[in-house]
């Protein structure tokens, strides 16, 4: 929803620091994720994220989340799906040029990357293209994945 | 400036020791000279000798001729259609490469496609969005964006594979450029943005219209202070306005373009506004050549291309250079056989 978006990038600095709390627990519990394993979890863990970050952020499940580089503003809400910044076509209101109505969504990364300690520096990082075959994925899990080895 | 191994029209130069590409652009920009680049408006028709004669009206006073892709989504020859023709007679065309009509196969096979053909420079764009041209019923692709788009290209270029990981035999020997529009929301972090495209791979940037001295040299104070500017061409965008009307339009109508009330005005002002844009295009390159970074310039005349040569000539930035254009050298060649 529009207005909880706006609202959690006004909150970027405290969800990215429950984030990281969050990822640390996720993490730790490594071994029961692989236990009840990886795929048998996949759709309850998509739906739950669906759920939970479509309600925060309009998530788009694009299965490669970098909230925490884009000042907790979901890139994919852009409607050229920009995952380096703005183009050149923000109004001189902030505002997207492809839907007039709504806040761009790089103007609204900058603003909640400000918030955040050290945001200003993941933001510069350049992001890759987006493997479109994790689309719908759980990212939270392939985080697990990515950060312990286990799961896979 | 003469190089002394001009080729044939249609054959590269040479490449130089620390260069990427066999072009001109890229020659003219690490001499250090003031580049001057511009648009050509690709034609609603399949007729190649439109094409040739638009590019014909900046013989001798552009370095390198921008090829639009289906710029403001709107439908016309394909900018890799433009500059193969451009290049079978010499000139040096910048193939804009858009997000916004192919994935990222088809973008790779037309770097591919058009290296093969020539082109020695690219400018890697996010593209419009569908809904501000003549086809707002179509697909927005934007598999890429800009950034990722760059990286590709490098790829392609320095690694000699794609995205993929496949090999590629004989890579693509270019320049690469971007854009970028200093007068556009976020203003504070416009300067952050070039450096990331710097990072990812330009080369060169090339700028939206800038009508505003003060927010320029504000932008370009800030690129020097990420330190970007030794490693990056910049040459900014102008052009000349064609009456005050079509600037007030411009600037409710067209997202991106910032026009400050006084350059209204001016316009405004003036018995002939036309000749009155011309001028004042004249006194912005002037002023913005003396900025501390810049480049060149990159002269954006929609359907008053041949206000171009005008402009630049008065404006004296090229110094008494005369850039190449077909039959240029002709004295030169005709005196190299004969000896």
């Amino acid at each position: 929803m529009y207005a909880v978006r706006l609202w959690s990038i006004r909150h970027s600095r405290g969800l990215a620091r429950f984030y990281t709390f969050f990822e640390a627990v996720l993490v730790k519990l490594a071994p029961v994720w692989a236990f009840l394993g990886h795929r048998r979890l996949e759709r309850p863990a998509a739906a739950l994220e669906r759920g939970v970050k479509g309600l925060l952020f309009d998530c788009k499940m694009c299965g490669q989340c970098v909230l925490s580089s884009t000042g907790m503003s979901c890139p994919m809400n852009c409607p050229k799906q920009l995952r380096n910044g703005p183009c050149g076509g923000v109004r001189a209101n902030g505002h997207c040029e492809v839907k007039p109505e709504m806040r761009c969504v790089w103007v609204e990364a900058f603003r909640g990357a400000e918030r955040i300690p050290g945001g200003l520096e993941k933001i510069r990082v350049v992001q890759t293209a987006v493997d479109r075959r994790l689309e719908g994925t759980s990212s939270w899990l392939r985080v697990v994945r990515e950060k312990t080895g286990t799961g896979a | 400036m003469i190089f002394e191994d001009e080729p044939v029209p249609g054959y590269p130069l040479p490449i130089l020791p620390g260069h990427t590409s066999p072009g001109r652009l890229e020659r003219v920009l690490r001499a250090g000279a003031f580049a001057v680049t511009t648009e050509l408006a690709p034609p609603d028709s399949a007729d190649p000798e439109e094409v040739l004669r638009r590019a014909r009206i900046f013989d001798g006073f552009v370095d390198a001729i921008n090829a639009t892709d289906g710029s403001g989504a709107n439908c016309h020859m394909s900018s890799l259609a433009v500059c193969a023709l451009l290049t079978r007679v010499g000139y040096a065309p910048v193939m804009q490469i858009s997000c916004r009509d192919k994935n990222r196969i088809a973008i790779q096979g037309d770097i591919l496609g058009g290296a093969a053909m020539g082109v020695c420079n690219m400018l890697c764009l996010t593209g419009d969005g569908v809904q501000a041209g003549d086809h707002p019923q179509a697909k927005p692709v934007f598999d890429l964006d800009a950034m990722s788009l760059l990286g590709i290209a490098r790829t392609l270029r320095d690694d000699h594979h794609f995205q993929s990981g496949r090999k590629i035999t004989y890579a693509p020997r270019v320049f690469l450029g971007a854009a970028e529009n200093p007068n556009a929301l976020p203003l504070q972090h416009r300067a952050l943005r070039l450096a990331k495209k710097v990072a990812a791979g330009a080369q060169f940037i090339q700028t939206q219209y800038c009508y505003d001295v003060p927010l320029l040299r504000t932008f370009m104070r800030a690129v020097e202070d990420l330190g970007v500017l030794g490693q990056v061409s910049i040459l900014i965008g102008v052009g000349p306005l064609r009456s005050a009307k079509a600037a007030e339009w411009m600037r409710t109508n067209v997202p991106g373009i910032h026009i400050p009330d006084a350059v209204i005005a001016r316009m405004a002002g003036a018995a002939n506004q036309a000749t009155e844009g011309r001028n004042l295009c004249i006194d912005l390159i002037q002023e913005i050549a003396s900025i501390k970074g810049v480049a060149g310039v990159h002269v954006m005349a929609y359907r008053q291309e041949e206000s171009v040569a005008e402009v630049i000539e008065r404006s004296g930035v090229l110094k008494g250079r005369v850039p190449w254009h077909p039959e240029r050298d002709q004295q030169t060649s005709a005196d190299r056989k004969a000896s």
